[in-house]
């Protein structure tokens, strides 16, 4: 099939030269020939009896196997006392080793055939992978079965872990493009939010192996699971091996997700005093929407004309015109679970911040006078229409897309169905989830920058309140006194 | 334990190697190579898996390349060359021409006001500054509806991933179609190329100036690497910042740059390579129909001055309201040194993952870092460069304590050979390194388009693999005893040097 469709389009190919082999002198005279259908190879989902799911997915290009399994529950389900918890269990799975060998010897046995075993924590899942050449795939495998099914979290590798997250924590306010995103999150969310919270000495210090042995106990469980295999392998051999190995996993007591309240941001302006930088990092937040939203659509169309790439309104004006930044761009977020962040950003030289700030709000004012044109519709929709081959464009993204429809509970055919509802986003439909979403007195203005360069006060544009990041001190004994650490 | 291992070891190994080279006979096949009468290069790989393609133009001229008193000048022109041409960007070329030639003599006529030594008329500079931006303004009414035409092209065909690079070594242009708009990519990229236009040219350096602030100002680790690469280097052009110093980039002119490119941007610089679902013997012509225009120019003078031996320690210590770093560079030769693929296993052995040595000694036994590295390629790789370490001390430990252990592995390199165990997994890494890279188009018209540029033969980037399989330990201990000597050495070093004024002092080690 796919065979039979580049030989149609070779053929289109000549065609097209035939036509004009003579020299376009504009780039309209250049000839596109239809692009052929594609339709990549598509995984193959099994369900087990326990509820496991497994999306098996041939690609024979190189002689690889890849797989990854997606567990329930992240850290926005872990105390707020033990905020960070994900963090050590994402590390120690892996490297605390199994029952019967240390992560040591793992490390030993993984290296020498050049394979990965990796195991990792996020807000809402956690992730094992494996990387391997196929020839290495028992091996491989069975590491990775051991370590789903008898991880050990030896107390060594705990405090390795922690270590390193303290020392994150020490190193958190010495970039500002780090503190604008953490603090720019905290003003959207709240500062409690388990979408914004920070791991703190004092939350870290808190964890323990018996917290790691109990979330491992409470979420890893086949029917809270879902795998994704890529490689040169066969599917039907895959997939038996696969049923030996988890067919006979019991089915566990299904996972509870955190139910998380959000609060609306708190608007107004808001201040991080940093003396050692002549950029001032400047963001416009409040909380986005979801994909499930039916305004989805409309919004992608929109972020795409408003903030996107070199074609955008924020880019052309600010960057391009006013010569203003460098790093200039926003839009409206989409969560795939919760609400993205809505957020406008710029980064500029300390004696233009006012002027800079200025200049977002008069794009934001200016949306409802001068709404996105017809023009800048359909480029956005260009874009994403003739870009979208690039979101299924090889066997592991379709994979990925699929796995995340399903994480989330999406129609499988998510991504087919994007295609057609964008093209028939409208003007009007733009116009209208911009007014939605877009509330500039409902936005907070976090300042990262060097007060004393600014061409006026921050103050000058309304009411302040400096924020407070210093570090809170670790609790006796967390960290050596001799540090002379800030 | 082990003992089990290595005879499953073997075997892998040698289905390894046979892998390989089924992997360079496939690219043989797929691979076509045509040199152009203007110069230059022309790579295709065809990787029918998806009706896409990726491209990436390698021009082989960098920051080292910038003029005296004109750092960040290739940079500049990188940022340039997005902004269109006599027919994509402005409504009336002609006219623009001769607003932007006013632009440049107005600038002038600034400039050597600005810069005068002695006796400069504050009034009269004032009245050319204003002078100059009303030039600036008037030729921008030619561009100013269609600002950024060439990206929104670009992007509104379809284009993926449409970014630029320069480094010290090079300058990269790249981004993905799909595979219907060859035709229309090699018209755009090699219009690029033949009638770029320097408008809108002083925006734009603001634009880089904040890119500066970005990177480097604003950054305490950029600011240390512009201070460290400064100090390694004292003859050779490496001592530069490859985005510029600021008084250069308040100085330097649109005529400066589109010198630059009539100097480098010579067809005889440039590797043009495209990865994806395209045949070579339709793809080939097309491209040659549009790059064969871009007229020949003699290849630029390739002299720069050679860095001479470093006969002492050089130190660079800042002091910071931020966390403690250490870093440390030793002089090597270039990449075409026969010890290149030695100091490539040398990084691996030191820094590949958990079993590497530094990782081992300094995260895992003692403890004191959270991160730590060997690597070469500081600040490029084209000419003798640095082979770098560095530590991130953890909260309680030292910048002298990490030092001291990564100099403990160094002396361990130098004195003891590497085990059997560690030389067999650097040579399967280095083939699954290898095979992992070649499935995307973007990557592999980088490597190709890159290996073709710098030894005129894109089969390097498979040969660098049975090199590194010919590695002793011999091999390392001698590149080790050459290379890693405290005379040879240039140390960086951020020390925390309190909070910020204003901020409550810690109540102990911890809180800032």
């Amino acid at each position: 099939m796919k065979r039979a469709l580049i030989c149609l389009f070779s053929l289109m190919l000549v065609t097209g030269h035939g036509q004009l082999w003579a020299q376009a002198t504009t780039w309209q005279q250049v000839p596109i020939p239809k692009l052929p259908a594609f339709n990549p190879p598509q995984p193959k989902r099994i369900q087990l009896p326990n509820g496991m799911v497994i999306f098996l997915q041939e690609d024979h290009e190189l002689p690889m196997i890849d797989g990854v399994a997606r567990i329930r529950g992240g850290e926005r389900s872990a105390a707020s006392g033990k905020t960070g918890l994900l963090d050590v269990y994402g590390e120690v799975w892996r490297t605390g080793g199994t029952r019967t060998r240390t992560g040591d010897q793992l490390d030993d046995f993984l290296e020498q055939r050049a394979a990965k075993v990796e195991t990792s924590g996020t807000v809402d899942s956690t992730t094992i992978t494996w990387s391997c050449l196929k020839e290495d795939f028992d091996d491989v495998f069975n590491v990775f079965d051991d370590l789903l099914k008898n991880p050990e979290f030896r107390a060594g590798k705990i405090e390795i872990a922690k270590k390193g997250l303290y020392d994150g924590i020490s190193r958190r306010n010495d970039d500002p493009g780090q503190i604008g995103g953490r603090e720019a999150a905290k003003l959207a969310y709240g500062t409690d939010s388990p979408y914004a919270r920070v791991a703190e000495y004092a939350t870290v210090a808190a964890v323990t192996r018996e917290d790691l042995v109990a979330w491992h106990h409470t979420y890893v469980q086949p029917n809270n699971m879902i795998l994704g295999v890529v490689g040169d392998f066969d599917a039907a051999k895959m997939e038996a091996r696969l049923r030996q190995a988890f067919g006979a996993w019991a089915k566990g007591a299904p996972a509870k997700d955190a139910e998380i309240a959000l609060k609306s941001t708190k608007p107004g302006y808001y201040l991080v005093e940093k003396t050692d930088v002549n950029q001032s990092n400047i963001q416009m937040v409040a909380l986005g929407t979801t994909r499930k939203n039916p305004d989805y659509f409309a919004i992608s169309v929109f972020n795409e004309a408003f903030g996107g790439g070199f074609s955008s309104r924020l880019f052309n004006d600010i960057r391009t015109t006013k010569g203003l930044a460098y790093a200039v761009g926003g839009g409206i977020g989409t969560g795939w679970d919760h609400p993205g962040m809505l957020r406008m950003i710029v980064m500029t030289k300390s004696q233009s911040t006012v002027e800079s700030i200025q200049a977002l709000d008069e794009e934001l004012a200016d949306l409802p006078k001068r709404p996105i044109n017809d023009e800048e519709i359909k480029r956005a929709k260009d874009a994403i229409l003739n870009s979208f081959i690039f979101r299924f464009d090889s066997p592991g993204k379709v994979l990925q897309e699929k796995m995340a429809y399903e994480f989330y509970g999406y129609p499988l055919d998510f991504l087919e169905n994007y295609q057609k509802e964008i093209e028939k986003v409208t003007k009007e439909d733009v116009a209208r989830v911009a007014a939605k979403y877009i509330h500039r007195d409902q936005m907070a203005v976090l300042v990262v920058g060097n007060v004393s360069e600014f061409d006026k006060p921050l103050s000058s544009l309304g009411a302040v309140s400096k924020l407070n990041i210093a570090i809170p001190a670790p609790p006796p004994g967390v960290v050596p006194e001799e540090s002379g650490q800030q | 334990m082990k003992s089990r291992l290595i005879p499953t070891f073997v075997i892998c190994f040698v289905i390894g190697s046979l892998a390989l080279s089924q992997n360079l006979a496939s690219f043989e096949k797929r691979t076509t190579v045509k040199k152009l009468d203007n110069g230059l290069t022309m790579i295709v790989c065809e990787r029918p898996e998806a009706p896409v393609f990726s491209f990436f133009t390698h021009v082989d001229a960098g920051s080292v390349q910038d003029p005296m008193g004109k750092t960040g000048l290739a940079h500049m022109f990188e940022h340039m060359a997005f902004k269109g041409t006599d027919t994509i960007g402005t409504r009336d070329a002609a006219g623009e021409q001769i607003a932007l030639q006013k632009v440049e003599d107005a600038y002038a006529a600034y400039i050597g006001e600005r810069d005068k030594p002695v006796k400069r008329d504050e009034e009269k500079l004032k009245q050319l500054q204003q002078a100059w931006k009303d030039a600036i303004a008037a030729a921008d009414k030619y561009s100013a509806p269609y600002n950024n035409e060439f990206g929104k092209i670009v992007e509104s065909e379809g284009g993926e991933g449409m970014n630029a690079f320069t480094n010290l070594d090079e300058t990269g242009y790249h981004f993905s179609f799909p595979v219907n708009r060859l035709e229309l990519w090699a018209y755009l990229e090699s219009e690029r190329f033949i009638h770029p236009v320097m408008r809108q040219f002083y925006k734009e350096r603001n634009v880089v100036i904040e890119e500066r602030r970005m990177r480097t100002d604003s950054n305490p680790i950029g600011r240390l690497i512009e201070q460290f690469t400064e100090e390694a280097f004292a003859a050779h052009p490496y001592h530069r910042p490859t985005i510029g110093w600021i008084s250069d980039l308040n100085s330097f002119s649109a005529t400066d740059a589109q010198r630059f490119f009539d100097t480098y941007y010579v067809p005889a610089n440039m590797v043009v390579a495209v990865v994806g679902d395209v045949k070579a013997s339709e793809a080939m012509p097309v491209m040659e129909k549009y790059f064969s225009r871009i007229p020949a120019r003699p290849k630029p003078d390739e002299f720069t001055t050679s860095e001479p031996a470093q006969n002492s320690e050089r130190r660079v210590v800042l002091h910071e309201q931020a966390q403690p770093l250490y870093l440390e560079g030793y002089h090597r030769p270039d990449y075409r040194s026969p010890d290149d693929e030695i100091y490539d296993a040398i990084a691996d052995l030191m820094s590949n993952g958990r079993t590497s040595r530094l990782y081992r000694a300094l995260v895992r036994d003692k403890q004191i870092a959270s991160d730590s590295a060997g690597f070469s390629g500081l600040p490029g790789s084209k000419y003798p460069h640095l082979f770098a370490f560095y530590a991130f001390p953890i909260p309680g430990h030292k910048t002298q304590e990490v030092a001291d252990a990564i100099h403990a592995e160094i002396e361990r390199l130098k004195k003891e050979d590497i085990s059997d165990d560690e030389l067999k997994m650097i040579k399967t890494r280095a083939k699954a390194t290898l095979i992992r890279s070649l499935g995307s188009n973007e990557g592999l018209a980088f490597a190709l388009g890159l290996n073709q540029a710098r030894y005129d033969d894109w089969r390097e980037l498979f040969r660098g693999v049975d090199r590194i399989d010919k590695v002793t330990k011999a091999d390392i201990r001698r590149v080790a005893n050459q290379t890693f000597v405290p005379n040879n050495r240039t140390v960086g070093i951020i020390e925390f040097a309190g909070p910020p004024p204003g901020a409550a002092a810690p109540p102990q080690g911890g809180g800032q």
